[in-house]
C-alpha cells in the first residue's frame, strides 16, 4: 500500500518541474475558460435547482426562447425562438421557434419540448419537489394547475359555467390559511394556547369543545364528526383539498363550508358534482382540463397565454426555469416528474440545447462543458469549453487568480479588495447587481411590532459607512428594497438620520434603560456577515442606546429559524430573478413563503394586483413604486445596501460586459490570443 | 494474536452499532431542516421531499429501514444535500483522495516528528532539546487556516510549477500534506521525547550503560521500541482523524476529499451522509486502533501476556 | 528487567512523606532556567489580561468600541497597538480575548485532566473485561462527530444560560456587557472538556496498564494497600509525565476549538473576542493587514511556548525516578 502511495509522491517531486506554464496559459491554447464557481452544484436539472452557481452552468448548457444580450440589459436576442410577437394587450405571445435548433444529440428542439418542460415544472404531483414553480405562474392557470386548485380548473375555466370565476372564487376553495390543522396534531383542546383558540373561535359555540385528534387524523370520516368539527375541518382544508367521500358528505349539507352568499345552492351542487366526478374518474388529465397557457400550435410555433399583461415576457424567458428540457431524454430515464432518482442529468446522459454540452463532472473537483456541435449558432461560439471550479474559499480563489489558475473569479472577499485594487487595477470589476441586503423584522414580537421602533432601527443604520468602510465593493446605501434600474422610480424613503431615529424611538415608548438585552440579530456564520452584524450592533448602541445581541447559526438552521419565525431581527439578502420590480415586491405578500416577517397589508396586495393588470409600462411602474412605499412606511424590512458584483477577470477574456442580473451569455465570450 | 484481532473486530462492531444508533437519533434532534433552502419551500413541497426520502415515517421505522437498506441491499441511502447522489458514491469517490493525502502527511509527520523527539530526549535540557521543542511547538501554534494561506502566498505564488490550490497536477498534493503534517509531527515529537525520557531513566537502560554497551546500540536495540509506545497509541486515532478531519485543508487547497462532507453533512442536516460517514469512520477507527494495538503488543512484551 | 531496587527505594519513601514530592519538585523546577522563563511569561500575560485590561477598560478604553473612520490604524497611531478592521482597539481586544481564551483553556484542561486521569487510570488499573469495555466506550465517543454533539448541546443550553443571565442583569443589576461576555464560558468549557477527556483517558490508560504490571504495584498489592491508594499514591506520580505533556499540548487546541465553536454559535458571543477568533478573523487579512493576525498570533504562541517550557520543567521536576539523584 505504501509503495503505491509513495511512488506518485516521489515521482511528482521529480517531474513537477516539467510543466512551467500556468493553467490559464494551457487553457488559452485549448480555448477553454476557467472560472471559479463558489461551490459544488446541487444538480443540473433546471427544474430542481435554485442557486446562482447552478444557473451559471445551466446557462451554458441550455438555452431559453430568448438569449441575453452580452452588453445591454433588458435586451433579448433570438435563442430557441427566432422571432416573437405579443398581442396588443400583452396577454398572448407567439414564439416562432428556430427550426435549426437542435439538442446536443441532434434531435430538433420543438414546441412540444417546451410544453413538456412547463408541464413538468408545474407538475402538481405531491412527490415533485421543484422549488421554483412560481416562475411559471405568469402562465394562465399555471398556479391553479400547480396547486391542484380543482375548483378553478373545473369550474373557473368553463365559459358556460353559470357563475364567473371572479365571483365563485370568493368561496373557500383553498382553505383558511391561518387555520393549519397540522399545527394541532397531537394536541388536546384543553392544551390550546390563546392564539390558537382565537383562530377557532369563529366556529365555536359558547363554551364548546372539540376533539382535535379526530379532525387531525390521517383519514377523516366526516360522519363521525360533530357539526362544529365538520365545519372547522372543511373550512381549514378548503373545497379543493377534500377527498371524494368528504365532498359527498358536503353535498348533503353544503353550508359546512363558507361559500359567501353570492353562490346559490344549485351552483354549489354543480361545483361539488364536478369535483366528485373528477375524483371518481381517477383525476384524469388535469393538464388538459386546466388549459395552462402554453400550447404547441405546430412543431415550431409556441403560443403562450398569460394571466395578465406581461410586457416584459422575453426578459422572463431568459430565466432558467423557462428553459426547455429534452422530452425524449427525460422520459428515457424516468417519468415526467421523476425527481432526483432520474439519471438524466448525469454526464453521458445529459442532453442540452445550449451552446455547450456536459463533458466531465467530478464532485467537489471540477465540472467541464464542451462546445455543442449541434448548436444552431455554433459559428458564433468561440470557446471550446468552460471549466467550473467549486472554490468555496474565496481567499484561495483570489490567490489562484493571481497565480494564473483562473480566468475569472466568482467574487473577491472584501478583505482582499484593497489589495486587488492595487495589484490588479485593470482586472478588478465592480458592477451593479440587482440585489438588496436587508434586515427582516419579526413584527409579531414586542417591541418590534411597533412601526416607529422599526423605523428608528432603520434610520439609525449608517448605510454609507457599512458600504464604504466595511464592504469596499462599491455597494450603494439602500433607500428601499427595490434597487434602481430601468424606468423604476425608487421611492427613497429610508435614509440615515440619527436625530429622527431618536425622535421615533421616543415616540415608540421603548425604554433603553440598562437592562438585559433581549433583541437578537440572527446572521449566518460567515465572517463577512459577522463583521456587518457587529457594525450594526454598534450603530444601534451608539445612536439609540439599544443593545442587540448577535446570534450566529449555520445556514440551514439560520433559514429554518426564519421560516419558524424564531428570530427578532435577521440579516438577509435577495437577488432579482428578472429585471422587474415585482421580483423584489411579490415576496412581501402576507402569505409569501419568503416573507417570514408576519407583516401583511391589503393595500400593498391591492396595488400589486393593480400592477398585474396594467399594461402601460410607465403607469405600471408608478403603481409598483406606490406599493414599495406602503412597505417602507411600515418598515417590516430594514434596507441596508444594494449589491454589486466584485470579481477579477483576465484581460484576454473578451465580450464579458456589466449586466445587472449577472447572467452573462457564454456563447459570445472570447479568449483573445 | 488471533484472539485479539477477533475481539477487536467484535468490539468495533459493537462500537459502530452504538455509534450509528446514537448519531441516527442525535442528528435528527438537532434543529434545522435538510430541505431548507433560500427559496421558501411550501408545506406540500416539504412533505413531498420527506416522503421521497422516507423521512415521513415514524423514527423507529426509519431506523429499522436504515439498517435493512445497509445490511440487505448494501445501500447507504441518498444524500439529502447533494440530491441525486448516493452517499456510497460520495464516500468512495473522496476516500482515495483523503487516504492518499492522509497517509503522505502521516508519513511526513513521522519522518519529522519521531527523530525530532529522539534527538530532544537524547540531548535533554540542552540547546538541541530546546530547538527541537521550539520547532515542534511552532507546528502546533501555526494552525492550518494560517499555515495554508502562508504557503499559498509564499511558496505557490512565486514558483511557477506549484499551483495555489487544486487537485489536477501531481505537485498539488505537496502543500496540503505539508500543512497537515505539522500538527502530527509536533504531537509525535512531544510524545516520543516524553516516552524516550521515561525509558532512558529506566534501570535496565542504566544497567546497560553501566555494562558499557555503546549508546547507539542501547537506543536502537532497547530504548526505541518502548519509547515509541505513547506515539503509537496516538497514531491510531490520528490516522482516522487526519483522513476525516482535514476540512480546513481541503477547502483551502481545493482538495476533493471526504473531510468536507462531515461539515457539510452536519451543517445541512444531511442525515444519510452524516450516518454513512460515521459508520465509515467508526470502522476506520476500529482498523486503526487494531493496527495500533498489534503494534503495541509487538513493542511491549508485557502486554503479550494480557 | 527492572531491578527490585525501585520497589524498595520509592515505595517506603512515598508512603512516609508523600507531600515532599511537591516541595522537592519546586526546588528542582527553580533550577530549570527555561521553565522559570516560561513561568515569568505566563505570569506577565496573566497580569496583562486579568489586571491591566480591566483597569484600562474601567479607564474608558473599551475593547468593543468601534471607530470606522480609523480602521487599521498603525501601532501608536491610535491605542497601543493600533486598531482592527472595525476600528477597535487591538491591544484591548487581544487582552480581553486572552481572558476568555486562558479561562477556557485552563478550566477545560483542569476538567480534562481530572476526568481523564480518573477514568483512564481506573480502566488501566482494573484492566480485563471491564477496563476493555470502558475503553471501547471512549473509542465510540471519540468517533462521534464533535459538531453534532455540540450543536445539540447548544440547543439545550443557550435558552437556559439566557434565563440565568437575564436574572443576573435584571434582578441583581449586574453589568449587561460583562454578563453576556462571560455567559457562554461554562457551556463552552463543558463542550470542550466533554471531548478533551477522551484522548486524555486513552493516554492515561496505556501508561496505567503498563504500570500496573510493574513490580512496585504488585508489591503494593501484596502489601494489601487499598486500590485507591495504589492508584493515586503510587501510580499517579509515575503517570504525571505523559499527563502533563499531553495537557500542555491540549491547551492550544482548546483555545482554537473555542474559535470553531464561536463559529457555530456556542462560543463567545460577538462582538467579544478571544484569541482563536482573532486569529481566525485575522487570517483573512494576511495579504492586506497582517498586523491584525500577527498580534493575537504572537500572544497565543508566546503563551503556548511558555506553558510548554513550564510543563516540561514540571514534568522533569515531578519525575519520581529523578528524586533518587
Amino acid at each position: 500500500m505504501f509503495r503505491n502511495l509513495l511512488f506518485p509522491a516521489l515521482a511528482s517531486l521529480a517531474f513537477v518541474s516539467c510543466e512551467n506554464r500556468s493553467d490559464v496559459e494551457i487553457a488559452n491554447e485549448e480555448n477553454i475558460l476557467i472560472i471559479g464557481n463558489s461551490n459544488e452544484p446541487k444538480g443540473l436539472d433546471p427544474h430542481l435547482v435554485s442557486g446562482v452557481l447552478e444557473s451559471n452552468i445551466i446557462r451554458a448548457l441550455f438555452e431559453g426562447l430568448c438569449v441575453e444580450d452580452p452588453a445591454k440589459d433588458s435586451t433579448s436576442l433570438p435563442g430557441a425562438a427566432l422571432t416573437w410577437a405579443p398581442s396588443d394587450d400583452f396577454t398572448e405571445w407567439i414564439f416562432n421557434l428556430n427550426p435549426e435548433a437542435k439538442w446536443s444529440d441532434g434531435v430538433p428542439v420543438t414546441a412540444v419540448d417546451f410544453v413538456f418542460s412547463y408541464k413538468r415544472l408545474l407538475s402538481p404531483d405531491p412527490n415533485w419537489p421543484a422549488e421554483y414553480s412560481e416562475m411559471l405562474y405568469f402562465l394562465k392557470n399555471g398556479e391553479a394547475y400547480n396547486r391542484s386548485h380543482f375548483g378553478h380548473i373545473l369550474c373557473g375555466n368553463d365559459p358556460d359555467f353559470p357563475l364567473d370565476w371572479e365571483t365563485l372564487k370568493k368561496a373557500n376553495f383553498e382553505g383558511e390559511r391561518s387555520l393549519k390543522l397540522e399545527n394541532f396534531v397531537g394536541k388536546k383542546f384543553s392544551d390550546l394556547k390563546e392564539i390558537d383558540l382565537k383562530k377557532l373561535k369563529p366556529y365555536l359555540k359558547e363554551d364548546e369543545t372539540i376533539d382535535l385528534a379526530k379532525i387531525t387524523a390521517e383519514k377523516v370520516d366526516l360522519k363521525n364528526l360533530s357539526e362544529t368539527e365538520k365545519r372547522i375541518f372543511c373550512n381549514a382544508k378548503g373545497i379543493d383539498k377534500l377527498s371524494k367521500e368528504q365532498l359527498q358528505s358536503l353535498k348533503s349539507d353544503s353550508s359546512l363550508v363558507t361559500w359567501t352568499d353570492v353562490v346559490p345552492e344549485e351552483v354549489r351542487q354543480i361545483v361539488l358534482d364536478r369535483l366528485i366526478a373528477h375524483h371518481e374518474a381517477g383525476k384524469p388529465n388535469l393538464w388538459e382540463e386546466a388549459q395552462v397557457g402554453v400550447t404547441a400550435v405546430d412543431d415550431f410555433t409556441l403560443k403562450i397565454t398569460l394571466r395578465g399583461p406581461v410586457p416584459f415576457l422575453p426578459e422572463i424567458t431568459k430565466h432558467y426555469t423557462w428553459y426547455p428540457v429534452p422530452k425524449h431524454i427525460v422520459l428515457r430515464y424516468g417519468k415526467i416528474n421523476t425527481a432526483f432518482s432520474s439519471q438524466w442529468t448525469r454526464p453521458g446522459n445529459l442532453v442540452s440545447n445550449g451552446p455547450f454540452k456536459l463533458k466531465t463532472w467530478r464532485t467537489n473537483h471540477f465540472l467541464e462543458v464542451e462546445k455543442n456541435p449541434h448548436y444552431w449558432d455554433r459559428d458564433q461560439v468561440d470557446l471550446n469549453g468552460i471549466r467550473y471550479l467549486p472554490i468555496k474559499n474565496y481567499y484561495t480563489e483570489t490567490r489562484m487568480f493571481g497565480d494564473g489558475q483562473l480566468h475569472m473569479t466568482y467574487t473577491v472577499p472584501s478583505e482582499l479588495i484593497p489589495m486587488a485594487k492595487k495589484k490588479y487595477p485593470d482586472q478588478l470589476r465592480q458592477e451593479p447587481y440587482v440585489g438588496v441586503r436587508f434586515i427582516r423584522v419579526n413584527t409579531r414580537k414586542e417591541p418590534l411590532n411597533n412601526p416607529n421602533f422599526r423605523r428608528a432601527l432603520a434610520t439609525s443604520i449608517d448605510q454609507k459607512a457599512i458600504c464604504e468602510k466595511i464592504l469596499l465593493g462599491g455597494q450603494k446605501p439602500a433607500s428601499g428594497i427595490v434597487p434602481p434600474f430601468g424606468e423604476y422610480k425608487v421611492p427613497g424613503l429610508i435614509q440615515f438620520d440619527p436625530e429622527k431615529a431618536r425622535a421615533l424611538l421616543k415616540e415608540s415608548g421603548y425604554s433603553t434603560d440598562s437592562k438585559f438585552s433581549e433583541i437578537k440579530l440572527l446572521t449566518t456564520n460567515s465572517e463577512s456577515g459577522l463583521r456587518e452584524a457587529e457594525a450594526l450592533q454598534e450603530m444601534w448602541k451608539q445612536q439609540l442606546g439599544i443593545k442587540v445581541r448577535i446570534v450566529q447559526r449555520e445556514w440551514t438552521t439560520y433559514l429554518q429559524k426564519q421560516y419558524d419565525a424564531d428570530y427578532d431581527l435577521c440579516v438577509a439578502g435577495w437577488i432579482g430573478d428578472y429585471l422587474d420590480p415585482t421580483t423584489f415586491l411579490e415576496m412581501w405578500v402576507a402569505d409569501g413563503g419568503n416573507n417570514n416577517t408576519g407583516w401583511g397589508s391589503k393595500e400593498f396586495e391591492n396595488l400589486l394586483t393593480k400592477a398585474e393588470n396594467t399594461a402601460d409600462v410607465a403607469a405600471r411602474m408608478d403603481v409598483l413604486s406606490q406599493a414599495e412605499k406602503t412597505i417602507l412606511a411600515d418598515t417590516p424590512v430594514l434596507p441596508i445596501y444594494w449589491y454589486t458584483t466584485n470579481y477579477l477577470i483576465r484581460p484576454e477574456v473578451k465580450n464579458w460586459n456589466p449586466l445587472l442580473l449577472n447572467n452573462h451569455p457564454f456563447k459570445f465570450v472570447k479568449i483573445e490570443k | 494474536m488471533l484472539k485479539i484481532i477477533l475481539s477487536r473486530v467484535i468490539q468495533t462492531i459493537v462500537v459502530v452499532f452504538v455509534l450509528v444508533t446514537f448519531v441516527f437519533f442525535a442528528v435528527r434532534a438537532i434543529p434545522g431542516n435538510p430541505f431548507a433552502s433560500d427559496k421558501a419551500t411550501s408545506a406540500e413541497e416539504e412533505a413531498a421531499l420527506k416522503a421521497y426520502y422516507g423521512l415521513d415515517k415514524p423514527l423507529p421505522v426509519q431506523y429499522v429501514n436504515y439498517w435493512k437498506n445497509i445490511l440487505v441491499d448494501g445501500d447507504f441511502g441518498d444524500s439529502l444535500a447533494m440530491k441525486g447522489r448516493k452517499v456510497s458514491t460520495l464516500i468512495s469517490e473522496s476516500f482515495p483522495v483523503s487516504l492518499k493525502l492522509g497517509v503522505i502527511s502521516l508519513i511526513l509527520g513521522m519522518l519529522i516528528g519521531i527523530p525530532l523527539g529522539i534527538v530532544a530526549a537524547l540531548f535533554h535540557n540542552r540547546w538541541q532539546d530546546y530547538l527541537a521543542m521550539v520547532v515542534a511547538m511552532a507546528g502546533i501554534c501555526v494552525v492550518a487556516f494560517v499555515l495554508g494561506p502562508i504557503f499559498q502566498i509564499s511558496i505557490a505564488a512565486p514558483l511557477d510549477w506549484f499551483n495555489v490550490a487544486g487537485w489536477s497536477r501531481t505537485s498539488d498534493i505537496i502543500l496540503p500534506s505539508i500543512t497537515l503534517c505539522f500538527g502530527v509531527a509536533a504531537y509525535l515529537a512531544r510524545l516520543t521525547r516524553g516516552g524516550m525520557l521515561d525509558v532512558l531513566s529506566q534501570d535496565y537502560i542504566r544497567t546497560a550503560h553501566a555494562k558499557g554497551v555503546p549508546t547507539l546500540q542501547i537506543i536502537v536495540k532497547h530504548a526505541i521500541r518502548p519509547a515509541l509506545m505513547p506515539a503509537v497509541t496516538f497514531l491510531g486515532p490520528a490516522f482516522a482523524a487526519i483522513i476525516t478531519g482535514s476540512f480546513v485543508v481541503e477547502t483551502i487547497f481545493l482538495v476533493p476529499g471526504m473531510g468536507q462532507y462531515f461539515v457539510l453533512g452536519i451543517q445541512s442536516k444531511d442525515y444519510n451522509l452524516v450516518l454513512g460517514l460515521v459508520l465509515f469512520y467508526g470502522i476506520l477507527m476500529g482498523i486503526a486502533n487494531l493496527l495500533s494495538d498489534i503494534a503495541l503488543i509487538f513493542m511491549d512484551p508485557k502486554l503479550r501476556t494480557a | 528487567m527492572s531491578s527490585s531496587a525501585t520497589v524498595q527505594n520509592s515505595e517506603p519513601a512515598a508512603i512516609e512523606k508523600g507531600s515532599s514530592l511537591w516541595t522537592d519538585a519546586f526546588v528542582r523546577l527553580k533550577k530549570n532556567k527555561l521553565a522559570v522563563l516560561g513561568g515569568i511569561i505566563v505570569i506577565v500575560i496573566l497580569f496583562l489580561c486579568f489586571i491591566v485590561a480591566p483597569i484600562m477598560s474601567m479607564a474608558g478604553m473599551k475593547a468593543n468600541d468601534q471607530d470606522l473612520a480609523n480602521r487599521f490604524a498603525g501601532i501608536g497611531e491610535k491605542g497601543v497597538l493600533g486598531t482592527d478592521q472595525l476600528g477597535r482597539d487591538l491591544f484591548m481586544r487581544v487582552l480581553e480575548g486572552g481572558q476568555i481564551s486562558l479561562l477556557v483553556a485552563f478550566l477545560a484542561t483542569m476538567m480534562t485532566v481530572t476526568i481523564g486521569v480518573i477514568y483512564g487510570g481506573v480502566a488501566g488499573y482494573i484492566g480485563g473485561r471491564i477496563g476493555n469495555i470502558m475503553m471501547r466506550i471512549v473509542d465510540g465517543l471519540l468517533a462521534m462527530p464533535f459538531l453534532i454533539i455540540v450543536i445539540l448541546f447548544r440547543e439545550i443550553i443557550t435558552g437556559r444560560i439566557d434565563i440565568v443571565a437575564r436574572f443576573l442583569v435584571n434582578e441583581w443589576s449586574w453589568d449587561n456587557d460583562t454578563v453576556t461576555r462571560f455567559a457562554n464560558l461554562i457551556p463552552l468549557t463543558i463542550a470542550i472538556a466533554g471531548f478533551g477527556w477522551l484522548s486524555m483517558a486513552r493516554i492515561v490508560r496505556s501508561s496505567a496498564a503498563s504500570l500496573s504490571k510493574q513490580e512496585f504495584v504488585e508489591a503494593a498489592r501484596s502489601l494489601g494497600l487499598s486500590h485507591r491508594r495504589i492508584l493515586f499514591r503510587h501510580m499517579l506520580p509515575n503517570m504525571l509525565g505523559p499527563v502533563i505533556i499531553y495537557a500542555t499540548l491540549t491547551i492550544p487546541s482548546f483555545i482554537l476549538y473555542e474559535a470553531t465553536l464561536s463559529f457555530i454559535g456556542l462560543g463567545i458571543e460577538p462582538p467579544n473576542s478571544s484569541w482563536g477568533k482573532l486569529i481566525m478573523e485575522g487570517a483573512n487579512f494576511l495579504e492586506t493587514n497582517v498586523i491584525v493576525l500577527a498580534i493575537p498570533a504572537v500572544m497565543f504562541s508566546l503563551t503556548l511556548f511558555a506553558f510548554n517550557f513550564l510543563g516540561d520543567g514540571l514534568r522533569d521536576a515531578l519525575d519520581p525516578k529523578a528524586s533518587k539523584d
